[in-house]
């Protein structure tokens, strides 16, 4: 019995790193395009919530779910053209410290227009429940937001691999100068990107709202988990977050159930001993701009 | 033109230096032979309130401080105290680290008459520590660790809030009623720091004074917003009653989840402000919980209080806010019938036994031995059909109930282990 206790934290450990994944993935896709540390990613996370919570109490949820992410992504437009933009180039210490003055900047302006007290946030009550596969407890809200994950993963996964859009984003990555010689002006693609990142960040936002506390600092404490799954993971490398995701859930899992109090430490464990062995990440790859 | 100006100071000039060195002298002996009151007039009462105004608490500090500066403008409105206005200087308390540093600051370079807020029970013990040092007034508002009543009290420090043991026993009442205590196996989360600790000791005493047994304890770390594994833990467990010794967000995360993964077992839970039972939303929370007041309490006190509270904010107020309008108040008291702001004083008049209305049901008073304000508390449940957030919190009656002394649900000073 105990073996399938274990394994039942594995599976749902599987299941919370599609959550982790939402918010990484967008991260590391700004680092690889633009070399940016963006430290303000956690409060698109938080404006998605935000927006879905507000909407949704007009619209409904499942509206509000799509449209707030469509709405934080045409912001990330803004914060592309005029910040991003001006520090593609420039000591990655300066993108560091701008995009963590904006997160303040960020957190401060939500606790102004929403307060900062808590938002009330629900889901539909056909939504909740248990789903029990064999002997596995599932949360019916966790297997549609499952499912909504990998939806998005197969689009960007195929938009990178599969599409002229994606060569150019690609070769941007390795190559910018020589994309520029080509003739191809790198920019729409880098605000694309940034658009794409954010957006997927406000959908982890508005999908976990109804299960998570919807409060000003909820991007800044989503933002390390973020940074641990992109470094484990490896930079600029797509399965290497995937995977990364997976891991950092089904660890933090399994050491819950062993030792309850040591859950949110056992990722910081791992960073180390993976910083230690493979110091480039599990999967992370060899970005030449960034070498240097 | 110059010779214009010579005659203006020329009729000044008529008091000599001599003269107006007298003047001088008279001035200010005058100045010193006034009574104490009179030069006070002129200078407010300093008041350095600190609370918690980001990170996990930052919600209810938010609260705190609306509730504490609605209490000061009310006083200042009505004239002050003995005609001197309060000047509330209001700061985030941040951690114990920083809250250390900027009472020290505030006792030293602001000349606060006295220290007041916290909701913390770190930070207050961080505070307490620095007002004891430099003799001056702390009270603890918030904060609800019973050590801070116990072994780490202090003859400055005195704390408003009702400590962990009364929020266990006014939950333990009710859930008791409910059949859902005696020979029950119990479950618990439980904060993993001090207050957590020290509610989870407080709820094992009940347990064996109860005939109920504890099946096992879970330490959850503070910033764990994911609850999933620990649902799946409590499934394999199998108990009769989730009972949850958390704090802050902690709460409604967890209760969110709950209702998410839909498990069949009873929830109670020993600590949950109000704010966080908002925060849950319609749907998610169940259960039965503790709170020192809520704004349906039909005393003319708390509606003045509830009304003058929306007029100002737009918003309900919750138990934080209330517990800082209502520790200001008393500071008020203190100060109008002492006629005085000095510390030795107030720590007299506060241990004599007076009496303050607490705006519930019955007056509340400051036990001498611990400082702790006895009071009455209540239980809450929750209606599942209610419209909004607000009307889903379903009050319970008072506990003690009428005509029992309010100290049966407060541990006792010799248990507690405070020596002043």
């Amino acid at each position: 019995m105990q073996f399938v206790f274990l394994l039942e934290q594995v599976v749902n450990g599987l299941v919370l790193g599609g959550y982790y994944l939402l918010i990484a993935l967008g991260l590391s896709l700004i680092f690889s395009v633009g070399g940016v540390v963006n430290l303000a990613h956690g409060a698109f996370y938080a404006l998605g919530a935000y927006a879905a919570v507000t909407l949704g109490r007009y619209i409904g949820f499942a509206p509000a779910v799509a449209i707030s992410p469509v709405l934080v992504a045409l912001l990330g437009i803004a914060f592309e053209r005029f910040i991003l933009r001006r520090f593609y180039n420039q000591d990655p210490i300066l993108s560091l410290l701008v995009t963590f003055g904006l997160a303040m900047i960020a957190e401060q302006s939500i606790r102004m227009i929403w307060g900062a007290a808590p938002l009330p946030a629900s889901m539909p009550a056909e939504l909740r429940g248990p789903v029990m596969v064999g002997e596995f407890l599932f949360s019916r809200y966790r297997l549609i937001m499952l499912l909504i994950v990998c939806v998005v993963l197969s689009g960007i996964w195929l938009l990178l691999n599969k599409t002229a859009f994606g060569r150019v984003v690609r070769a941007g990555i390795q190559q910018p100068d020589m994309v520029a010689a080509l003739g191809i002006r790198l920019q729409p693609y880098m605000t694309a990107v940034v658009m794409l990142g954010v957006g997927i960040a406000a959908l982890g936002g508005a999908l976990f709202a109804p299960i998570t506390i919807v409060h000003p600092a909820m991007g800044a404490e989503i933002i390390t988990v973020a940074f641990v799954v992109v470094i484990i993971g490896g930079l600029g490398s797509f399965w290497g977050v995937v995977a990364s995701a997976l891991l950092v859930g089904v660890v933090r899992g399994v050491t819950i159930h062993f030792v309850p109090a040591a859950g949110e430490a056992s990722m910081y464990v791992l960073m180390f001993l993976v910083l230690l062995l493979r110091p480039r990440g599990l999967l992370g790859e060899s970005i030449e701009k960034f070498e240097k | 033109m110059t010779k214009q100006k010579t005659g203006a100071l020329e009729g000044l000039g008529t008091i000599s230096r001599r003269h107006a060195l007298k003047l001088g002298a008279g001035f200010a002996l005058t100045g010193l032979a006034m009574p104490s009151i009179a030069r006070a007039q002129s200078s407010a009462i300093k008041i350095g309130h600190l609370t918690p105004k980001t990170g996990f608490l930052g919600a209810l500090g938010d609260y705190a401080t609306q509730g504490i500066s609605l209490a000061v403008d009310q006083i200042n409105a009505a004239g002050g105290i003995g005609g001197r206005q309060l000047d509330l200087m209001s700061e985030d308390s941040i951690n114990p680290d920083t809250g250390t540093t900027k009472a020290q600051r505030m006792i030293e370079r602001d000349n606060v008459d006295f220290l007041i807020g916290e909701i913390s029970s770190a930070t207050a013990l961080a505070i307490s520590q620095v007002a004891t040092r430099n003799e001056k007034l702390f009270i603890a508002v918030g904060p609800r660790s019973d050590v801070l009543r116990g072994a780490s009290c202090s003859k400055y420090m005195f704390c408003t809030d009702i400590p962990n043991t009364v929020m266990v026993n006014a939950v333990g009442t009710a859930i008791k009623g409910q059949g859902l205590v005696d020979g029950k196996r119990f479950m618990t989360l439980t904060a993993d720091y001090v207050f957590g600790h020290d509610l989870l000791a407080a709820a094992k005493k009940f347990f064996d004074a109860n005939n109920a047994t504890l099946v096992t304890d879970e330490l959850v770390a503070t910033d764990v917003t994911d609850f999933s594994p620990f649902l799946i833990k409590v499934r394999q467990t199998q108990p009769d009653v989730v009972c949850l010794n958390l704090a802050g967000n902690q709460v409604t995360n967890f209760v969110k989840q709950y209702a998410e993964f839909g498990l069949p077992f009873p929830t109670v839970g020993f600590n949950l402000n109000t704010a966080d039972a908002w925060a849950a939303g319609l749907g998610n929370l169940g259960g039965t919980w503790p709170t020192p007041w809520y704004d349906t309490i039909e005393t003319d006190g708390s509606q003045a209080y509830v009304s003058a509270f929306q007029e100002k904010y737009g918003r309900m107020p919750e138990n934080h806010s209330w517990i800082s309008f209502v520790a200001m108040h008393i500071m008020a008291k203190a100060m109008t019938e002492t006629g005085s702001t000095q510390t030795e004083e107030l720590i007299e008049y506060l241990e004599s036994g007076a009496s303050f209305d607490l705006l519930k049901y019955r007056d509340g008073y400051f036990r001498k031995g611990d400082h702790q304000l006895i009071q009455e508390a209540f239980s809450f449940s929750v209606d599942d059909g209610a419209a909004n957030e607000h009307d889903m919190i379903v009050l319970g009656d008072a506990v003690p109930g009428e005509g029992v002394d309010l100290e049966t649900i407060f541990p006792t000073v010799e248990d507690g282990g405070c020596v002043i």
